[in-house]
């Protein structure tokens, strides 16, 4: 019982990064808290009153004295600041070689699921020395996904995507917490990250294999009939989608909107999320407001099946969308004319 | 009455004559129901607020408990999770709205106020009554919904979870918290107009009591910030009610919408809380050291620069929530220009003790307290404004830690050296020097024993508002609530021995401290019901100690 820890593992490659940040704000701490507890004392005992009739020089104040100590803690903040900004931009950036996981939090568990089909429950099996990058949303309330060893976390919020990505460097498992509350068994949506040596992690994947995100997307794709207006062809009622996942996107205009001419959208996996659960939000050049598109909701596309989707487009190359339905060759047998082309 | 003399004394105020009877006072001249629960006299309604205010922190106080016991031990054994739940979230509500933000304004304001600015009362009497009303209005709803099956939002009541997803008391806390934040507005306003229409004559703006300006600085913060967090809540009640949409993803809305709102005056309440405690520290280390308090203009600057700034720094609050990187450098950088003003109070207060007289009377033992544990709260806040640092911070012990070494150890410790400070005057009599400072120490004690450990448990990751833990976890936890142990009993003393000086305690005499400012120096203890005799004249600063006016005399001849 007396055998705690005071500092967690340092697991990922950020961790040392952030440790050593805290070191430096925690000795400056130390140093200006020590440094008013001894003045304290020191003079507590060296003007302590010596008689009821004993008055002090009233003295008033010393400019040099109070710019000095306006403007030395203020050079220490700005530059406690700026190695925070350093440290920052490497929690949230990740390496363009990372691996996508997307991550669905619900009340109260976490979902993981890998693009190439492997899915997990409160946990999330990693290969050591391989950066993730991590797509996040919730289906419910605000969740946060914790990774105390890897020293970050990133707030699951309903109805967008958030993102965070770490590379681990210690094999183990480590906790996983849901730092933000959200009712009655917030403390029992925890789990397990799972740091793996790569071949190990290899042998996971294959033993958890499923059929990919990219493959259920397809299907997903044929049976809302997205494909209908989808279609690829240059006559289609609505735009193609091969090759836009981050493409720059001109929006069309619309007479009572606020969009500006030559106003474009990023189409990252925040646009495509909402060009499906809200098709008039933002819509391309060419094509009118309001949208045609229905709009699909939790009941027609969970968020499961949300990333099963956008894996599917962020896989569509040129000349691949499906056909439609009534382009395919029906059997003679049925009876049916020659098919329209 | 007797003539008033125009004469210069050593401090330069012009004192009004002695021999006056001082048997009649604010409390005793008339002693009927209706004479408290509809009076005018800022002095009774300090005292309405001072009652109300301690039965909430007896109350918060307790919740309190309930979380310190169910967190002995790793498992959730002590309460069901949804207990727990409503435990922090009523802890959080009511010493956050009902005992914080109101304590120091409220009780030592309102007392304090008109004395210090030798005014016979507030600028609008009958609306310091009515914001006693209304704060025993909030407090019923918000009562009546922690009795009527509490409420598990937390106090920050983050949506959709609070608007769409919680079956609890949702609609009655918002309601009365709502209600609570007009209290907060009169009371600014109040305070505003009679800092700036009823200081007597020869009273500038650089005469004041720091005290004083601090009360300025947080009225302002009241007036402007307040009305932001009544229509989020109200929002969150249309929400809840009508099912509008606003912050509900499912129907367009935008729940980081609602933080944005509530953080606006969540941070710059934080600065309602602290600024009050700030000012207190001044009058105590100056009358404790016998020194006018050391850079006067930049610590008056300074609780008017922390005003400003404190509504420009919100977002600090929101640095995981998916907040653009850009924003998030932004608010970072601004919440680092708010320490500096805090942190140059500080080394004021130390420039005043150096070459000063210091004497040890319980209040100043509160002040050393403070500064100590406010120092420590402060510094820990730079971990929090730091970005790369906070990621791993945000929403762990570590910010449960910061908040309450500012909150209580600042404001709580400030507000026990203020009621200790000013309790002979209030009353007239002495409370016992002993057991004061046996309770300042258990306070100081208990305080870093309960919440010291928390640093350590939120750096290797505990969450808050969790309800059980890892095992690893249970050590520190255990030192906590020992911890808690003591500060309790370090706060209910006072509760007996300043209740009982009240009633019993030696007679005090108008100035017992020695202190310079008009409310000890021109008001008998306690004071008469229209404060002053005459309208005092100033021609002096208000820490001048060349004159030492104690055992009773007022500044004759």
């Amino acid at each position: 019982m007396w055998d705690f820890p005071l500092v967690p593992e340092q697991a990922s490659t950020v961790a040392p990064e952030v440790d050593h940040l805290t070191l430096f704000i925690l000795a400056i701490n130390i140093g200006i808290t020590a440094l008013v507890f001894a003045l304290l004392f020191l003079f507590s005992i060296m003007y302590a009153r010596r008689s009821e009739s004993e008055v002090p020089p009233q003295y008033h104040g010393s400019m040099l004295l109070e710019i000095g100590w306006s403007i030395i803690p203020s050079l220490i903040c700005l530059v406690i600041f700026i190695w925070g900004v350093k440290v920052y931009a490497e929690i949230i950036v990740p390496p363009a070689d990372s691996t996508d996981v997307y991550i669905v939090g619900r009340q109260w568990m976490w979902k993981a699921q890998y693009p190439t089909g492997q899915r997990e429950i409160n946990a999330l099996h990693v290969a050591v020395g391989k950066p993730v990058k991590l797509t996040i949303t919730s289906e419910d309330v605000l969740h946060s996904f914790s990774i105390p060893a890897f020293r970050v976390k990133s707030d699951a919020v309903p109805g967008r995507y958030t993102t965070m990505w770490f590379q681990p460097t210690k094999p183990g498992t480590y906790h996983l917490f849901c730092t933000e509350y959200c009712g009655t068994e917030h403390s029992r949506m925890i789990g397990k990250i799972v740091v793996m040596e790569e071949a190990d992690h290899q042998k996971w994947l294959s033993e958890k294999a499923e059929l990919g995100d990219a493959l259920q997307g397809r299907k997903l794709f044929s049976k809302l009939q997205c494909v209908t207006c989808h279609a690829g062809e240059s006559q289609a009622r609505a735009p193609s989608l091969e090759e836009i996942y981050m493409k720059r996107i001109p929006l069309a205009l619309d007479k009572g909107s606020a969009v500006a001419p030559g106003t474009t959208v990023l189409a990252d996996e925040n646009y495509l999320r909402e060009s499906i659960r809200y098709p008039s939000a933002r819509i391309a050049a060419g094509f009118q407001y309001p949208s045609i598109m229905p709009a699909y909701d939790e009941s027609l596309v969970s968020e499961d099946e949300m990333f099963q989707l956008i894996a599917y487009v962020k896989s569509l190359k040129k000349g691949q969308t499906p056909t439609r339905i009534e382009q395919t060759t029906i059997p003679s047998a049925l009876g049916a004319p020659a098919v329209r082309k | 009455m007797s003539t008033m003399l125009d004469v210069k004394t050593g401090s330069g105020a012009v004192g009004a004559s002695v021999g006056h009877d001082s048997k009649v006072n604010y409390l005793n001249h008339v002693n009927t129901a209706a004479s408290w629960f509809l009076t005018l006299d800022h002095k009774r309604i300090a005292l309405l607020y001072l009652v109300v205010t301690s039965f909430m922190f007896v109350l918060g106080g307790a919740y309190a408990g309930v979380i310190r016991a169910e967190l002995i031990t790793p498992k959730g054994d002590f309460v069901s999770s949804d207990f727990y739940n409503k435990s922090f979230t009523a802890h959080g509500v009511i010493m956050v709205f009902f005992v914080l933000i109101p304590a120091i304004p409220s009780v030592i304001g309102n007392f304090c106020l008109p004395l210090m600015l030798g005014a016979k009362d507030v600028a609008f009497p009958r609306i310091n009554l009515i914001s006693w009303y209304v704060y025993m209005a909030g407090a019923s709803f918000t009562l009546f919904a922690l009795i009527s099956g509490g409420v598990d939002s937390g106090w920050t009541f983050y949506t959709p979870l609070s608007t769409t997803y919680l079956n609890s008391n949702v609609m009655a806390t918002a309601t009365g918290l709502f209600i609570l934040g007009f209290a907060s507005i009169l009371t600014g306003l109040n305070f505003i107009v009679t800092i700036h229409r009823m200081r007597s004559p020869g009273l500038t703006w650089f005469r004041l009591p720091l005290f004083v300006w601090a009360i300025y600085a947080t009225s302002v913060i009241q007036l402007l910030g307040t009305p932001v967090i009544a229509i989020t809540l109200a929002l969150v009640g249309v929400e809840r009610a009508l099912g509008v949409g606003i912050f509900d993803p499912r129907l367009g809305g935008d729940p980081i919408l609602y933080q944005h709102l509530f953080w606006f005056y969540s941070h710059p309440a934080v600065y309602i809380m602290i600024l009050p405690a700030l000012g207190v520290t001044n009058e105590l280390i100056s009358t404790f050291s016998r020194k006018p308090v050391f850079g006067y203009t930049m610590i008056a600057g300074s609780s008017i620069a922390i005003a400003v700034f404190s509504f420009i720094v919100w977002a600090h609050h929101m640095f995981t929530s998916g907040l653009s990187p850009y924003a998030a450098m932004f608010f970072s950088l601004l919440t680092f220009s708010v320490a500096i003003p805090s942190g140059i109070k500080v080394f004021s207060w130390l420039a005043t003790l150096f070459q000063g007289s210091i004497s040890f009377d319980s209040p100043m033992l509160f002040a050393y307290s403070f500064i100590g544990l406010f120092t420590i709260g402060g510094m820990t806040g730079l971990f929090l404004s730091t970005l790369g640092t906070d990621i791993h911070m945000h929403d762990t012990y570590f910010v449960v830690a910061h908040f309450h070494y500012v909150m209580v150890g600042g404001t709580i410790v400030g507000y026990l050296g203020a009621l200790h400070f000013w309790w002979p005057k209030m009353f007239g009599r002495m409370y016992a020097e002993f057991p004061a400072k046996i309770s300042a120490i258990l306070v100081f004690v208990g305080f870093n024993l309960t919440f010291f450990p928390q640093f350590l448990l939120g750096y290797m990751g505990m969450p808050r508002r969790y309800h059980e833990y890892p095992a690893e976890f249970q050590v520190l936890n255990l030192f906590s609530t020992a911890g808690a142990l003591v500060l309790g009993v370090g706060y209910i003393m006072p509760i007996f021995y300043l209740t009982w000086a009240a009633f019993f305690g030696k007679k005090a005499s108008s100035n017992p401290w020695g202190a310079t400012t008009l409310d000890w120096t021109h008001t008998e203890s306690p004071p008469s019901p229209h404060n002053f005799e005459s309208t005092p004249v100033v021609t002096a600063d208000p820490y001048d100690y060349r004159v030492i006016q104690k055992e009773g005399a007022l500044v004759a001849h």
